[in-house]
C-alpha cells in the first residue's frame, strides 16, 4: 500500500519469508490430516508476531491493525489455516488481555502467550447464539469466593488444543449483562467437547468448550462485571478488519498461481493466457483484490489513527470483511476454473484456497450479519422497524 | 417436451430416490472421506434396471430415452454426485458402443454394463491435451489383425474398477482426423493404472491416470472406421453434457432441500432465519436457478430423444446448470453458516462437488466457445 512505512514494508518482507519457509512446506499435509502447525507459533513468538498489538511495556510489539493485517495477508497467502489460528491467538486472546486485562492478569498470561509457549483462543459463540451472540446462555454465578461458570462454547478456533481462553459469560438476566473471564485448560470442570471436521481451514482445529461448574476467583474476571459488551464489539471490529487480511492473502496466492499457470499451460497451440476468457478472469480478480486491499488497509489505518468510533467503526470493518471475503471465494473459484482439472486436485493449492476462503464468509460474523451492521449504520432505527 | 415427469419418469424417480436414500445416503459421507467406491451399489442399481436406461432392450437395457435416463442421474446426484457420475460415465461407454460399435461388440459389452455387473469408462484427455483434445498423443499402431496402443491418459473416471474403457488413440496424422476409438479391456496385458488423483471432492469416484504399454487390441474392437474416433468422442460428449447437467440439477436440488430445512429450523434473534429476507431471497433465487436448470436439461434431453440437433442445447444446459449449481451450493453453505462449513451436513460436500461440474466433460470455457461459434459461424 502507498502509505506503508519502511517498518511496515520490512514486516511484510519478514512475514512473507517466514510463511514461505515455515508454513509453506507443511500445510498440504496438515490440511489433509487435519493437523496443526504448533511449532510455527514459537517462531512467530521469536518474530514478535504473537503480541503484535500489545504495548511494548507489556512485552508486545506495540503495533496496530495495519501491521496485524499485513501479517494475516502474508501468512494467509500461503497457509490460511495457521493464519486463522494465529488470529484467534493474537487478536482474540492476546490483544484482549493486553487491552483490557489487569496488571496481574497481563503479568500472569502475556509472557507465555507472547512467546508461543501457550496457545490462546476466545469463547463467544454458542450452539443457539451465533449471529445473535448476545443471546448466549453460559452463566457466571457470583459466590463468596468468586464465580461458578457453567455452560459451553462452540466454533472455538484453537478450542481442541488451546491453553488459555478469553471467555464471555452472562452475569445477569439482560442481553447486555456480559462479563469476561480468563479460563485455562486444566481448571476443574473445563473440558473440550467435539472437534469439528470442516470443509477447509482443516489445519486450524475448531471445537467445543464445556464448562461444568468451573470455580474461579473474582480476579479471573476481566474488567467490570457486566461491562464486556463494549470491549467485545471493539475487538470484533479489529477481528473483522484483520481477518479480511486472510481473504486478501488467499486471493493473492490464487492470482499468483493462476497467472503462472496461464503463462505456462498451452492448449490449441498457445498459452491459455492468450485467450480472452482467461484474461478476463485474471483482470477481474486482480481488480477486485486491489479494491479489497485498498478498503481493508484504509479501515485498518483509520482504526489505528483513532478516526473511527462506535458504530462507524463497526460498519467500516464489516464492509472490509464482507468485500474481501466474497472477493476471495470468487477469485479462488475462478483460479480453480483457470487450472481446470489440475485446479480440482490437491497438487495445486487453489482447491484448498477455495475451501479456506469460504470460511471467512461465515466466521467472525456471516456476510448476512455484516450487511445487517452496515445497513443499521446507514438506516438507523428504521433498520429495526 | 413436457415440463413435468411422465408416468415412466415419475416411477424411475421414485425408485431411484428410494434406493439412494436407503442404500447410499447412510454411507456417502464416510465413503467420500475415505474415497471408497462400492461396486455392489452399481450391481444393486443394475438389478433395479437403473444402469442401462438408454441401452437398447436387445442388449439388456431398458431402451428408454435421455429424458428418462437423466431422471435417474439427477436422483442419484441429489444424494451422491459420485455415483451419479459413475453411472453416467459407464453410460458414455455404453452409448459409444451402442451407436458406433459392431454387432459383436454390442453383444459382448453392453449386457454386462447394462446389468451393473461391469462399469465402463472413457479415455480421451492427456497431460497436454485437455480442452484441446484433438492434439492427443496416445498411439495405436496396426499390427496384423490387432492394434498396439501406447501412451498415457489423464483424468480417467473409474479406470481402476472399469471392465472396459473406450480409448481414443492416434492411428493417423495430426489433428482430429487421425484419431480412432477402441474398446479396451482393462485386464489386457500392458494396461495399468499409474496414479489416483487426490481431489477436492467427488472422492468416491476415483480419477485415474492410466498407462498403455504395448496393449494389444483386436482390430474388431475399433469403433467405426479409422479416423472416425474424434467424431465418436465428440458425439458421446454431447450426450455426456446432458447427463452432467442432470448431475448439476441433482446436486442443486439436494443443496436447496438442506437449505430450506435449516432455514425453517434454525432460530436467531428470536425468529426462524427464513423470516429474514437475507435468507429467504437466497432461497428464492436458488429455486429459480434450479427450475431454469431443469428446463434447459429437459429441452436438451428431449431434442436428443426426438432425433433433432441437440449439441448446442446440450452445451447451453451444461454451462447454465453447472454455473447455477455452483452458486446454489455456495449459498447453501452460507445459509447453514458454521454448520454448513462442517462435514456434519452435506452442504459443503455439494459445494465441492459442484466445482468439478464446471470443469469436466468440457470446461465451461469450452462450452462458451461452442455456443458463441454457433452464433457467429
Amino acid at each position: 500500500m502507498w502509505f506503508f512505512s519502511d517498518e511496515q514494508n520490512m514486516l511484510l518482507e519478514t512475514v512473507r519469508q517466514f510463511s514461505r519457509d515455515e508454513l509453506g512446506p507443511k500445510i498440504e499435509h496438515l490440511d489433509a490430516e487435519e493437523g496443526f502447525n504448533r511449532e510455527s507459533f514459537f517462531k512467530m513468538g521469536e518474530l514478535g508476531l504473537l503480541g503484535i498489538t500489545v504495548k511494548e511495556e507489556d512485552g508486545g510489539a506495540g503495533l496496530g491493525a495495519v501491521e496485524a493485517t499485513i501479517a494475516m495477508e502474508e501468512m494467509g497467502a500461503v497457509d490460511a489455516s495457521t493464519t486463522l489460528s494465529y488470529l484467534a491467538h493474537a487478536i482474540l486472546c492476546v490483544n484482549q488481555i493486553g487491552a483490557n486485562g489487569s496488571a496481574d492478569q497481563k503479568k500472569k498470561y502475556l509472557p507465555d502467550l507472547i512467546s508461543g509457549k501457550k496457545l490462546g483462543g476466545m469463547g463467544m459463540s454458542e450452539p443457539g447464539a451465533g449471529s445473535d451472540m448476545l443471546s448466549m446462555t453460559t452463566k457466571a454465578v457470583k459466590n463468596s469466593d468468586g464465580y461458578a461458570i457453567t455452560g459451553g462454547k462452540t466454533w472455538i478456533t484453537n478450542g481442541p488444543n488451546g491453553d488459555v481462553f478469553y471467555v464471555y459469560a452472562k452475569t445477569g438476566d439482560t442481553k447486555r449483562d456480559v462479563s469476561t473471564f480468563i479460563l485455562e485448560r486444566g481448571m476443574k470442570g473445563f473440558s473440550t467437547g467435539k472437534k469439528f471436521s470442516k470443509m477447509g481451514m482443516r489445519a486450524s482445529p475448531t471445537g467445543e468448550l464445556v464448562f461444568e461448574d468451573i470455580r474461579v476467583p473474582a480476579t479471573a474476571r476481566v474488567g467490570d462485571e457486566g461491562g464486556s459488551v463494549k470491549m467485545m464489539m471493539k475487538n470484533l471490529d479489529l477481528e473483522r478488519v484483520t481477518i479480511a487480511g486472510i481473504s486478501l492473502g488467499i486471493a493473492k496466492g490464487c492470482l499468483e498461481t493462476a497467472t503462472q499457470y496461464a503463462k505456462e499451460r498451452k492448449q490449441f497451440g498457445k498459452p491459455i493466457g492468450a485467450f480472452q476468457m482467461i484474461q478476463e478472469r485474471l483482470a477481474e480478480g486482480a481488480s477486485q483484490y486491489a479494491a479489497g486491499r485498498a478498503l481493508t488497509y484504509s479501515v485498518a489505518k483509520m482504526i489505528d489513527d483513532g478516526k473511527l468510533v462506535g458504530k462507524e467503526s463497526a460498519a467500516y470493518s464489516a464492509q472490509a470483511k464482507l468485500q474481501a471475503a466474497q472477493m476471495a471465494t470468487k477469485v479462488a473459484l475462478d483460479a480453480i476454473q483457470i487450472l481446470g482439472g489440475y485446479g480440482y486436485t490437491r497438487e495445486f493449492p487453489v482447491e484448498r484456497a477455495m475451501r479456506d476462503a469460504k470460511l471467512i464468509e461465515i466466521g467472525a460474523g456471516t456476510n448476512e450479519v455484516m450487511r445487517l451492521i452496515i445497513a443499521r449504520q446507514m438506516l438507523g432505527d428504521v433498520a429495526n422497524m | 417436451m413436457s415440463f413435468t415427469d411422465n408416468e415412466v419418469q415419475a416411477e424411475l424417480r421414485a425408485l431411484t430416490r428410494k434406493f439412494a436414500e436407503n442404500e447410499i445416503r447412510p454411507i456417502v459421507e464416510k465413503d467420500e472421506e475415505e474415497e471408497t467406491f462400492r461396486p455392489e451399489i452399481i450391481r444393486k442399481l443394475g438389478l433395479l434396471g437403473l444402469t442401462g436406461v438408454p441401452v437398447p432392450e436387445a442388449y439388456g437395457g431398458a431402451g428408454l430415452g435421455y429424458a428418462d435416463y437423466v431422471v435417474v442421474i439427477e436422483e442419484l446426484a441429489r444424494v451422491s454426485a459420485s455415483y451419479a457420475v459413475s453411472v453416467s460415465v459407464t453410460g458414455l461407454a455404453q452409448m459409444i458402443i451402442a451407436s458406433g460399435g459392431s454387432e459383436e461388440l454390442k453383444k459382448k459389452y453392453l449386457p454386462p454394463m447394462a446389468s451393473g455387473e461391469m462399469v465402463g469408462g472413457f479415455a480421451l484427455s492427456e497431460a497436454s491435451s485437455g480442452s484441446d483434445a484433438a492434439s492427443l498423443r496416445t498411439v495405436a499402431k496396426k499390427d496384423g489383425d490387432h492394434y498396439v496402443l501406447n501412451g498415457t491418459k489423464l483424468w480417467i473416471t473409474q479406470a481402476d474398477s472399469a471392465g472396459v474403457l473406450v480409448i481414443m488413440a492416434r492411428t493417423g496424422g495430426e489433428g482430429a482426423a487421425g484419431v480412432s476409438a477402441f474398446v479396451v479391456e482393462t485386464k489386457s496385458a500392458g494396461f495399468r493404472c499409474s496414479k489416483r488423483e487426490k481431489k477436492m471432492g467427488l472422492s468416491i469416484s476415483h480419477t485415474m491416470e492410466i498407462v498403455l504399454e504395448n496393449v494389444r487390441v483386436p482390430s474388431t474392437n475399433r469403433i467405426g472406421a479409422e479416423g472416425e474416433g474424434f467424431k465418436v468422442a465428440m458425439n458421446a460428449l454431447n450426450g455426456g453434457r446432458i447427463t452432467i447437467s442432470a448431475v448439476a440439477v441433482g446436486v442443486g436440488r439436494g443443496a436447496l432441500e438442506v437449505s430450506v430445512a435449516h432455514a425453517k429450523e434454525r432460530e436467531q434473534f428470536g425468529k426462524k432465519i427464513h423470516e429474514f429476507q437475507g435468507v429467504s431471497f437466497l432461497l428464492a433465487d436458488m429455486r429459480t436457478q434450479l427450475d431454469a436448470s431443469e428446463l434447459l436439461l429437459r429441452r436438451a434431453a428431449s431434442l436428443r430423444d426426438e432425433g433433432k440437433p441437440f449439441a448446442i442445447e446440450a452445451s447451453i444446459a451444461k454451462l447454465f446448470t453447472t454455473d447455477a449449481t455452483m452458486k446454489i451450493t455456495t449459498d447453501a453453505v452460507q445459509i447453514l453458516g458454521g454448520s454448513g462449513y462442517t462435514r456434519d451436513f452435506p452442504a459443503e460436500r455439494y459445494m465441492r462437488e459442484a466445482k468439478i461440474l464446471q470443469i469436466f466433460e468440457g470446461t465451461n470455457q469450452i462450452q462458451r466457445v461452442i455456443i458463441s461459434r454457433s452464433l457467429t459461424k
